[in-house]
């Protein structure tokens, strides 16, 4: 019961902070519920006892990738756009599309609905996304593409250094 | 009653298609990014909510992945954000038209 309730309290606040971030007309305001909706999330994967992962995301997502976008964002010193005049026909397009989806994906799901629902935050899956349990297949199986991820995290590095470096006159 | 897998998945949906309409939505470059990084989060928790309802962890493995490329993802797009201003002085996307013709 406690755990229902807080995936309520959860995903009321992550879908607000998503819609506080699509509307808000300043980027900063943008960033700054964006990580809200981090935190959220990371509070639903600590639900489906999904530790590490959960850790994982308030390190690396609320932590180091939404202060990079701050930092761009105030580096750029960006300020809020004025304000659009009217409806122009690319935003209904935008937005019938995106009702599409959203109803596309609902159906989908709803016609899982009257299988029997599957009970996730039962005690046995606690291991299951324990730091330990993830590790041990991470660098056997895994132990490749662990390797070639910290290759791309070193080129991304290296190629965002290059970019973004005032050219040599 | 407990937490079920069908409404961590209905949670993802909505993020996903709130993603979505940021994307098309928005035209500033840098608030196009935070949908795109929304719509990964909410695939992400499909992800984790399937792999612990199936007590497989190679889900959360993949999600693990799938939160380094976005981090790589996000440094390079940035970087380009910031490419871009230098030479436009702008970030709305519907200025950037460089391959129009």
């Amino acid at each position: 019961m406690a755990a229902q309730l807080l995936f309520f309290f959860l995903a009321t606040v992550a879908v607000a902070a998503a819609l506080g971030m699509l509307l808000s007309r300043s980027p900063v305001n943008s960033a700054l519920w964006l990580v809200l909706n981090f935190f959220c999330i990371a509070g639903l994967y600590i639900i489906l006892s999904a530790t590490f992962i959960g850790v994982i995301q308030v390190l690396v997502y609320a932590g180091a990738i939404m202060v990079l976008f701050l930092f761009v964002i105030m580096l750029l010193n960006l300020e809020a756009p004025p304000k659009l005049s009217g409806v122009n026909w690319t935003s209904v397009a935008g937005f019938l599309v995106g009702m599409a989806l959203l109803s596309q994906l609902v159906y989908a799901i709803a016609a899982g609905f009257n299988m029997t629902p599957v009970a996730i935050a039962s005690s046995e899956t606690v291991q299951t996304g324990d730091a330990a349990f993830l590790a041990e297949s991470l660098f056997t199986r895994y132990a490749l593409p662990l390797e070639i991820m910290a290759l791309l995290l070193l080129a991304a590095t290296v190629g965002a250094v290059m970019l973004a470096k005032r050219r040599f006159e | 009653m407990e937490v079920t897998l069908n409404w961590f998945l209905s949670l993802s949906a909505v993020l996903f298609a709130i993603g979505v309409l940021g994307v098309l939505f928005r035209r500033n470059a840098i608030v196009v990014f935070m949908s795109v990084e929304l719509m990964l989060n909410s695939v992400n928790l499909t992800l984790v909510a399937l792999s612990q309802s199936m007590g497989d962890p190679d889900g959360q493995i993949l999600v693990f992945f799938v939160i380094a490329v976005a981090a790589a993802e996000a440094a390079v797009g940035l970087a380009i954000v910031i490419a871009i201003f230098r030479s436009k002085v702008t970030v709305d996307t519907t200025e950037i038209n460089l391959f129009r013709h």
